[in-house]
């Protein structure tokens, strides 16, 4: 397992998740605290390319050796991609949060609400 | 103060004191309305010492007729097939009648192994790879296989088929609605699932369809044609409810494309009982692995490189869900499928298929018997493996109590379910009825029926 980290670049929200924003497209992934959390996380459950996610509302589940938990979506939008590669190795979610472990893509619906996540030091200042 | 009790007097009042309340029965006038409240002390009759007791509830017991008592042609789900004895002599072991529920391997190694042993065992009955470490009886494993479904394709609409256990139905009725799914039945046409009605059922709203193997009436399905027809027609999950013993001599599910194969355990090394307990068995492809209600157990090495055994999957239950737990199997179950896996393993493959085929000559030779007499012909002429049924010229309750009063129970009045088959008598054999309790039924049942056509002449015809 990867050692702690938090890129600089990302936005994050309070319940451990991750965002990089391209444009009006975001990729979603969980924090290497939420993935240190759940342990060795064993499935994925994803949603449908399609479907759309609010922010602060769960959009998927992940699946460890400790419990099934919600994932939560830091912005709102339509599901343009998921991580299909996670199926056959929901491991990336440990090894790799912030790159292989990514979980999905997502058109937002309000690129402002960004305003609303965390910057790198307000994120790491609350797992203290 | 007994240690069966868990609160003395004192113990109580020092509760009582603690929440501010004087007494057990202020507590109700404060919680419960008055309005439904009963306001007086139950109507029941005054203690009985511990002798008392025990006649009166071996009186009781002596009221019940069991399959040792008559020779018994009863089935229509649970069936009378032969314990043996090293069936008890292991379940009895208070390693397995008293269990905790095994979350912790390095305490469990015993019990996991046979959850292990018998998810193999209904695998290679099943022909399907995956089988968690059973349900509760065969009508919930139906509704959990449906479920199973709703989850995988968030589909509405359950097609079943009318020939699937009358339990199992009401089960799906009383569960379906609950997660947001409606029931369409379809119906039987020359004793099996209808095929233009099945069909026509399954559409693209379509979630599950459901059919059983061999259904109430006794009747084999074409299994493999009902799936390539769902196939064609929406592709629900094809969910298949068997009895396992005839999967001896039948296409295994897996083998006619069935996804889900469930179905009652009871027959296999469990006993009548009166109803339970028992077990079912649930078993899928790979699709539905995540989906399925219960437990699996996995085989893996421990740090020594050892063979042992874990809890693998449970991703349904309630201590790794949380609050979106959607299924909740109790340990006391895994005994009950005890029973199963070591009756499987005490028939052996050749065994199973041996019982399978004693069955095949045992029904083939009643059916045939029964419909040479007066009064009594087949219901469908379908293939039956173990149980068919009959269509009796006389009135079925009246014709089984003649033929009770012989000491021979002739099998189940099929209008009690099938209100378009009041003259239905449903008959199902096991290795325990011989040729000659075959012969006996004949003549009992011949006899009884033509009694009662006589008895059913009018005055001065």
């Amino acid at each position: 397992m990867a050692d702690a980290s938090y890129p600089e670049e990302l936005l994050y929200h309070p319940e451990h998740d991750w965002v990089r924003i391209d444009g009006d497209v975001a990729t979603f992934g969980i924090t290497w605290y939420a993935q240190d959390a759940l342990g060795e996380v064993v499935f994925f459950d994803p949603p449908d390319v399609g479907t759309t996610v609010t922010k602060d509302g769960s959009y998927a589940e992940v699946e460890s050796v400790k419990a099934v938990s919600d994932v939560i979506a830091p912005l709102s939008g339509e599901i343009v991609e998921v991580n299909v590669a996670l199926a056959d190795k929901p491991e990336a979610i440990n090894e790799d949060p912030y790159g292989a472990g990514w979980m999905v893509k997502v058109r937002l619906s309000d690129v402002s609400e960004k305003d609303a996540l965390l910057a790198h030091g307000a994120y790491t200042a609350t797992l203290t | 103060m007994s240690t069966y009790t868990a609160v003395t007097p004192d113990d109580l009042q020092a509760m009582l004191s603690e929440i501010g309340v004087g007494s057990l029965e202020e507590i109700f006038e404060r919680q419960v309305p008055a309005g439904v409240r009963l306001g007086r002390a139950l109507d029941l009759p005054a203690g009985m010492v511990e002798q008392d007791v025990f006649a009166h509830l071996r009186a009781l017991a002596d009221a019940n007729t069991s399959v040792e008592d008559e020779v018994s042609f009863l089935g229509a789900g649970m069936y009378d097939h032969y314990v043996p004895a090293v069936i008890d002599m292991l379940m009895e072991r208070s390693e397995f009648l008293t269990p905790y529920t095994p979350y912790q391997p390095e305490v469990s190694q015993g019990g996991l192994q046979v959850m292990f042993e018998y998810q193999t065992a209904i695998s290679e009955l099943t022909a399907l790879p995956v089988s968690n470490a059973s349900v509760y009886e065969g009508p919930s494993a139906v509704a959990a296989a449906a479920y199973l479904a709703k989850l995988a394709n968030g589909r509405r609409r359950v097609v079943v088929s009318r020939g699937v256990h009358p339990h199992a139905r009401q089960t799906l009725a009383t569960l379906a609605p609950g997660y947001g799914q409606e029931i369409v039945e379809v119906g039987l046409r020359d004793g099996v699932t209808d095929p233009d009605a099945w069909a026509a059922a399954i559409d693209a709203d379509t979630s599950a369809a459901i059919f059983a193997q061999p259904n109430f009436l006794g009747a084999v399905e074409d299994g493999a044609a009902l799936v390539a027809a769902a196939r064609e027609n929406g592709d629900p999950v094809v969910i298949g409810s068997y009895d396992p013993i005839p999967l001896g001599i039948l296409t295994p599910p897996g083998e006619c494309g069935v996804d889900v194969a469930v179905g009652e355990g009871q027959s296999l090394g469990n006993r009548l009982d009166f109803g339970g307990p028992s077990f079912g068995f649930f078993a899928a492809t790979h699709d539905y692995l995540r989906r399925m209600p219960g437990r699996i157990a996995g085989e893996t090495l421990d740090v020594d490189g050892r063979r042992g055994f874990v809890l693998t999957l449970q991703t349904r239950e309630q201590h790794i869900r949380r609050e979106k737990a959607t299924s909740n199997i109790c340990t006391a179950q895994a005994l009950n499928a005890l029973g199963g896996v070591v009756y499987l393993a005490w028939l052996g493959r050749r065994g199973l298929v041996e019982l399978g085929e004693l069955l095949l000559q045992r029904t083939h030779y009643a059916r045939q018997a029964l419909c040479a007499l007066d009064g009594v012909r087949a219901l469908h002429e379908q293939p039956v493996v173990r149980e068919f049924a009959l269509i009796l010229d006389a009135d079925v309750p009246r014709v089984i109590t003649r033929c009770q009063e012989q000491g021979v129970n002739p099998g189940y009045a099929l209008g009690r379910d099938y209100p378009e088959h009041p003259d239905g008598l449903l008959v199902a054999l096991t290795e325990r009825r011989s040729r000659a309790d075959i012969d006996r039924l004949v003549e009992v049942l011949g006899a009884a029926v033509a009694a009662e056509r006589q008895a059913a002449v009018p005055v001065g015809s």
